[in-house]
């Protein structure tokens, strides 16, 4: 049956402006969990929004065609009247929560709905069983971790027994764990309750065995069909299909096991992979016994660290485990209880914040919070004024790292990859010798993900030492020459990159999972074939 | 007894008091009593007692969430108005009566002719500092009593139980009192960040630096939480037949002009009396009769609604007993209740016993929910 249908929807911001979405016929059956994947501005959150009537009644613009739910035309109707038939959990659960218990939070839509007192009660009990958060039933819904906020977005629309659940990439802030259970959750939904689900996912690699079928937003195009026909032309693919296309495994594996047995089937002919080239310099920073402390609670617990010049480490670990206490403690403006940075002799700490930043450049976790000019062009002339540099090197900076950015665009409305390149151009017109990057990659699709480390090689190539914090283990494995990973502000494992990520099975990237720990990127795989290639 | 039969070991008839939430409404009428009481007096053996009385009370039950810490800050803010009242009294001196003892003597500085009459410092006399004592007194038994309630009852469960037609302020607040948190944290992040750009300078280019991404992230935050909110059925019109809106709209027009009309008659001497309390009156009876209509029509329902019980009705009657009964009492012993300044205030046991049936809630209301892991922000 199905329980959603588009007929020839099409969707545009104004009548005279470029369309979203053109014609897009889509219908979606009782319980199926269909991925919506494309790349960052394709127009995936329009679509995911038109189900419950935000696109157009929230977001304004002109939409032509037929949408159907259980047989009825919804368009035209505003997203309260849907509630009890759309569930829509978006991105970011914290800024969507009314309530503040988390009890409160799952019994809001249904005193929506007028249900009664009994009812509310029995689904509550129900809701928290099935996500696994009784024992959260009174905790404040601000004092949670990031899973467990996502899991209770999620009670909190199922309360209302909805049909359909929209989910706009609940994973995308979480570490790879928590995203398993949230993942797990979700699959598991589609089975118990016969939800039909629609995700979208930037992080394809975690979804893609779960699915029932995917949609792939390109053009204002949207096509939908098995995963493994649909993902050989992708432009957007986890590592696993990138390596199936490159083997020409057919038909084309979505999970470890699948590629496994593919490769046991089909094995690739590859050499050695190409030994990392490292470029590792003389010290740039090194700190001895950084503690931070913050009431009673240790956040970063005597951690001793090294950074090289040219070198790229990457700082892994679970939500709340002290990585961004760290970083801000080095940069100096953070809370530092005990320890010291040394940074060409100068603690940071001790110095102006003009100065400081010399040494040692930050790009924080939220990067917009460093910008409140109205166009690119003042934000960089401002970059230059303040780093005493010459007129037009924080332009230059951000040309080499973003190329095209028009000059008048207003911050906000650029992308997030752009937004990023940008805050990076201006803490770099400071030439700090060390760069820190909280959490970059959050929010990147593929392609604006291996941009970024293409610009952090360069950047290591350029002798800054770099050190970013990420839960993505693919980007790490792509980008980083030494891995620290971090739990409960200790230090618990650290070496070199391709070691760090091979001792634990949570942090090994796909390709290592399916061809062995020595091989950890598609770019290996590929180097190594090609060099094949040319050796017969 | 040795011998147990089946009739001792079924649970006795009298009822187990649980712990649980009290409703908030209970505890402001018990509170508000107790300040409307310590409104009626500036005797100071009174006004410790009603202070004493909220105290035990608050400490007795009292739960474990973040408001219910707050009742020390409102001693410590009592504690400053009574010092305050009692300088500016040192300051702007002026003995109550001829015979008014003299307590010590500071150089006096006499203001310029416009405030004639007018001297600072100079005599402090004991009544003078004994009448700002007194006064002082009172005006901070009424906030701690005020303190009292904001530490015993839960502000959400306040706003809950508004009525009906009045959800949409009560929504507005809810929002105000979770995004106010995140204002703060966003300010703070901004802060710190802002310091990654280099000095932060002063003036207005500055506050810019702050201002302008703290409000943009408040923007995005509040656009987010309103689709949200609309994504989960808030202001859902359901199917309300025209009739019952027209009903609704005919009732609150007619109360605004009766109130209207009945605020201008009030406020003007020379009107026609008809004008004043009758247009008054019928404006306000159409108001409720047109919030009754417009919360009819509401489908909404409250999750876990608190239920007006025997615990509550003790803490209401706790405390209109108290406001009431002095006022009474009071009014026979007008010398006990304003003590003149120049002799030791008198202690009359029954004007003090009074405020002492205040204190029942500490016994009859059920104990607060107390839970480790509760409400903890942050």
């Amino acid at each position: 049956m199905n329980i959603v249908e588009l007929n020839d929807v099409s969707f545009a911001y104004d009548d005279s402006g470029p369309t979203i979405l053109t014609d897009v016929n889509l219908a979606l059956l009782e319980g199926e969990l269909v991925l919506v994947s494309g790349r960052t501005g394709s127009g995936k959150s329009t679509l995911l929004r038109m189900f419950n009537g935000l696109v157009p009644h929230f977001s304004g613009g002109t939409l032509r065609g037929d949408i159907v739910l259980k047989g009825e035309s919804i368009v035209g109707k505003p997203p309260r009247e849907l509630a009890d038939f759309v569930g829509f959990v978006p991105q970011d659960p914290l800024s969507s929560f009314v309530g503040s218990t988390v009890e409160e939070e799952l019994a809001y839509g249904m005193e929506q709905l007028g249900l009664d007192q009994q009812t509310m009660r029995r689904r509550v009990e129900e809701t928290l069983d099935l996500l696994g958060i009784a024992h959260l039933r009174r905790r404040s819904v601000r004092a949670l971790s990031g899973g467990q906020q996502q899991r209770v977005a999620i009670g909190a629309v199922l309360t209302t027994h909805p049909k359909l659940l929209v989910l706009d990439e609940p994973t995308s802030a979480l570490d790879p764990m928590a995203a398993e259970d949230v993942l797990a959750t979700i699959s598991r939904l589609t089975q118990d309750l016969a939800l039909t689900v629609v995700i979208a996912e930037h992080r394809m690699e975690r979804v893609v065995p779960f699915v029932d079928r995917i949609a792939i937003v390109e053009n204002g195009r949207v096509r939908i069909g098995d995963p493994a026909d649909l993902l050989i032309e992708s432009p957007v693919a986890p590592p696993i299909v990138e390596l199936g296309r490159l083997a020409g495994w057919r038909p084309l594996p979505l999970s470890v096991r699948d590629a496994r047995s593919q490769s046991r089937a089909n094995p690739l002919t590859l050499g050695k992979p190409e030994p990392r080239a490292t470029h590792t310099g003389e010290r740039a920073l090194s700190a001895r016994d950084i503690v931070v402390q913050y009431g009673t609670k240790v956040a970063v617990n005597r951690v001793d660290l090294n950074l090289n010049r040219g070198e790229v480490l990457a700082l892994m670990g679970r939500n709340g485990c002290g990585k961004s206490s760290l970083m801000w403690a080095l940069q100096g403006t953070g809370r530092r209880t005990g320890g010291t940075v040394d940074v060409d002799g100068d603690d940071p700490a001790d110095l102006k914040a003009d100065e400081a930043r010399l040494l040692v450049g930050l790009v924080p976790q939220t990067a917009a919070d460093l910008l409140y000019l109205e166009s690119v062009a003042d934000e960089c002339a401002a970059a230059d004024q303040h780093a005493g540099a010459e007129a037009g090197t924080t332009r230059a900076l951000l040309d080499r790292l973003a190329p095209g950015i028009e000059q008048q665009k207003h911050p906000r409305d650029l992308s997030e990859g752009q937004r990023l390149s940008l805050v990076l151009a201006i803490v770099l017109s400071a030439e700090p010798e060390v760069v820190l990057l909280d959490e970059p990659t959050r929010g990147l699709d593929y392609p604006a993900k291996h941009a970024l480390a293409e610009m952090l090689a360069d950047l290591a190539h350029r002798k800054h030492a770099i050190m970013v914090s990420t839960h993505d283990v693919e980007f790490v494995a792509q980008v980083a020459d030494r891995a620290i990973v971090m739990a409960d502000g200790d230090i618990v494992s650290q070496g070199l990159a391709a070691d760090v990520l091979a001792e634990s099975p949570a942090f090994a990237p796909q390709v290592s999972k399916i061809l062995g720990p020595e091989w950890l990127t598609i770019e290996q795989v590929q180097a190594a074939r090609e060099s094949g290639a040319s050796d017969a | 007894m040795s011998q147990s039969t089946p009739e001792l070991t079924k649970p006795s008839p009298r009822k187990v008091v649980l712990p649980r939430e009290l409703h908030p409404v209970a505890w402001w009428v018990w509170a508000l009593g107790m300040a409307a009481a310590a409104s009626m007096t500036t005797n100071p053996w009174i006004l410790l007692t009603i202070v004493a009385v909220a105290a035990i009370v608050v400490e007795f039950r009292r739960g474990d969430a973040p408001w219910a810490l707050s009742f020390g800050f409102y001693l410590w803010f009592g504690l400053i108005i009574v010092v305050i009242r009692v300088v500016f009294r040192i300051i702007f001196g002026g003995a109550m009566g001829p015979d008014d003892p003299v307590l010590f003597s500071l150089p006096s500085i006499p203001l310029p002719e416009v405030a004639r009459g007018i001297e600072l410092l100079g005599d402090v006399t004991l009544g003078s500092v004994l009448a700002g004592l007194y006064d002082g007194m009172r005006l901070a038994a009424l906030i701690i009593c005020v303190g009292a309630a904001n530490s015993l009852a839960n502000p959400r469960q306040l706003l809950a139980s508004i009525p009906p037609a009045l959800y949409e302020v009560g929504t507005a607040l809810v929002v105000a009192l979770s995004v106010f948190p995140q204002l703060a944290d966003s300010v703070k992040r901004v802060t710190k960040a802002r310091r990654l750009r280099g000095e932060p300078g002063k003036g207005v280019s500055a506050t810019r630096r702050i201002v302008i991404p703290v409000l943009e992230d408040a923007l995005e935050r509040s656009m987010t939480l309103a689709a949200s909110m609309d994504s989960r059925g808030y202001g859902r019109a359901g199917d309300t037949p025209l009739r019952d809106r027209w009903l609704t709209g005919t009732l609150m027009i007619v109360a605004m002009l009766g109130l209207a009309v009945g605020s201008y008659g009030f406020l003007d001497g020379t009107a026609p009396r008809i004008l004043a309390w009758p247009m008054l009156g019928i404006g306000v009876l159409f108001a409720v009769a047109s919030m009754w209509a417009a919360g009819k029509r509401v489908k909404r329902t409250r999750y876990r609604t608190i239920r007006w019980q025997f615990g509550e009705y003790s803490a209401v009657g706790s405390g209109l007993a108290v406001a009431i009964g002095l006022k009474f009492a009071g009014a026979e012993h007008v010398g006990v209740m304003y003590p003149p300044v120049d002799s030791w205030p008198e202690l009359l046991p029954v004007v003090i016993l009074i405020p002492l049936i205040g204190a029942l809630p500490a016994i009859l209301t059920p104990p607060a929910l107390r839970d480790e892991d509760t409400m903890e922000d942050e």
